[in-house]
């Protein structure tokens, strides 16, 4: 079956179910498949390997691009819950928007959001970069400990609460930061670093009118006397 | 896990298939809730007020019921048995003979009362309980429906949603209030009447106490966010308006869809997927504590 499918770039939901579809993109090792009738399908691209490339002709449902490694995968339409979720490594682009928990815990990679993403984008992001072209809702990068996050409209509610290591760029208004992120200075190296990321994600906008936030790193865990309790 | 949908027709375009259109919303949230399922139609007003009843034990002597209804409230009432429910069309206040059956009928449950309103459930699969009750070839202005994966109460026919306690009104519920207990108490004290130990019944309760004491359905909503602890993403109907809310925190899923013709939500995409000319609507995840609602009378 899925040698079959293997040669048959497209790949179409309304005659195939999401295993099929999933066993025969994984099982490449290069190539490209376009995705015809997701219809918010749970768990579409997940866990692939390999730098394959997967454009979904419509909107995906929950844990879409899980656990990418070097895929890129692009979605025309609006994703669920947890897309993009641990991600390693590879590209995962949604031209419209991203319900929540977008980018949770991926370590590499790059994740794009043309829209919005909701509540808790980045939660406990742990290396990937994200780059949002339009605003984030509350809690988001809570507990983020590396990687970058990038979001050209506003910041609900309790941006980067107990963050790490992480590094958060805002250009529109944050609603409020969570406990221990603060504001940063912007240095050179950071506008840098900010114009590379929006190069990379294809984004027009001037680094010089973000901010930068990070972690003020007064919380507990922070405190080296505290060592002893771990 | 819940499932919620809500359909709601701002032209009569598609009023002729409103119960399909809804039972394959359903059929898409059943595995959010496979326990058991229920939906409310609100089809043409009626002159007539009527009550949908739910026969606990499934051994209810409608006949007997109705007579001993008249007998004692003077309220004529006519009875149509469709499974273990009944439809009651009755010459008289619908409060008033909601309430006697509530104080005098231990194995019945009034699953709705009023002119538009039609509330069914059961246990079960959610494609078996729409089919059991007809969902499919029903029509109207609009339709909520739920499938249940039940957290706070038993798996029972009458824990079951949508949960309707005022005229018209009814709400579907994804999540779990933490004050349920005390606000049931509160709302006892202000004449509401409760039939389950549910904790979403007590949602439906505040709004339907919120507007008997001449609240519109926004401002109902409003306290509502100051009132109700704990997780939710409701879908709410009445007899000309349609709305949803989320909780602050908004960790239960919902989206909303909309075209001119009509507006649906649901707790996923895909059972949105289904309906005509979704591929134009408009389409967006509704933000925390923020009262989206839709009116036909407005």
């Amino acid at each position: 079956m899925s040698d079959t499918l293997i040669k048959n770039s497209t790949l179409d939901l309304a005659d195939l179910t999401v295993r099929d579809i999933n066993s025969a993109i994984k099982s490449a090792e290069s190539g490209s498949f376009t995705i015809l009738n997701p219809n918010g399908v749970h768990a579409l691209a997940c866990g692939l390997m390999h730098p394959v490339e997967v454009t979904i002709k419509g909107h995906a449902g929950y844990y879409c691009a899980g656990m990418n490694k070097e895929a890129d995968i692009t979605v025309e339409g609006n994703a669920g819950t947890g897309l993009a979720e641990n991600m390693m490594s590879g590209t995962v682009r949604v031209k419209g928007d991203a319900s929540q928990s977008a980018g949770a815990t991926a370590h590499g990679g790059l994740l794009i959001i043309e829209g919005d993403a909701s509540a808790r984008c980045g939660i406990s992001l742990k290396g990937a970069d994200i780059v949002v072209g339009g605003s984030v809702g509350h809690m988001s990068a809570f507990m983020a400990q590396a990687g970058r996050m990038v979001v050209l409209g506003d910041a609900g509610d309790a941006l980067g609460d107990s963050i790490y290591e992480a590094k958060l760029y805002v250009r529109g208004k944050v609603a409020s930061l969570g406990a221990d992120c603060i504001e940063k200075e912007m240095r050179d190296q950071d506008i840098c670093e900010l114009s590379d990321l929006l190069t990379m994600a294809g984004m027009k906008a001037d680094p010089k009118e973000f901010k930068r936030y990070g972690s003020a790193r007064q919380l507990y865990n922070f405190k080296i006397d505290n060592i002893d309790a771990y | 896990m819940c499932g919620i949908v809500g359909l709601y027709m701002k032209t009569p375009k598609y009023a002729g298939e409103l119960g399909r259109l809804t039972a394959v919303m359903l059929h898409e949230m059943r595995e959010r809730g496979p326990d058991s399922a229920g939906f409310a139609v609100y089809g043409e007003a009626q002159d007539d007020d009527k009550l949908v009843l739910l026969s606990t034990t499934g051994e209810t002597d409608w006949t007997a019921l109705t007579k001993s209804l008249t007998a004692a409230t003077s309220i004529g009432a006519e009875a149509r048995p469709i499974g273990d429910h009944a439809v009651l069309t009755i010459g008289g206040d619908g409060q008033t003979a909601r309430r006697w059956l509530i104080e005098n009928a231990p194995d019945v449950t009034v699953l709705s009362q009023g002119h538009t309103i039609e509330v069914f459930k059961g246990v079960g699969d959610p494609d078996a309980v729409a089919e059991r009750f007809g969902l499919s070839g029903r029509t109207g202005t609009h339709a909520i429906a739920h499938t249940r994966m039940a957290t706070e109460s038993a798996v029972t026919t009458a824990g079951s949603h949508p949960f309707s306690t005022g005229a018209d009104t009814c709400l579907v519920h994804n999540g779990s209030l933490s004050n349920h207990n005390r606000l049931r108490e509160e709302l006892r004290r202000h004449g509401e009447t409760f039939q389950t130990e549910n904790d979403s019944e007590v949602a439906a309760g505040y709004l339907a106490w919120r507007m008997r004491s001449g609240d519109s359905l926004d401002s109902a909503l409003k306290t509502a966010l100051r009132d109700l602890d704990g997780f939710y993403t409701f879908a709410i109907g009445t007899k000309d308006g349609f709305a949803v809310l989320r909780d602050p925190i908004a960790c239960k899923p919902a989206v909303i869809a909309e075209t001119d013709d009509w507006v649906a939500m649901s707790s996923e995409f895909r059972a949105i997927a289904t309906l005509p000319d979704v591929a134009h609507a408009q389409i967006w995840e509704p933000a925390p504590a923020k009262i989206y609602s839709w009116n036909r009378a407005a």
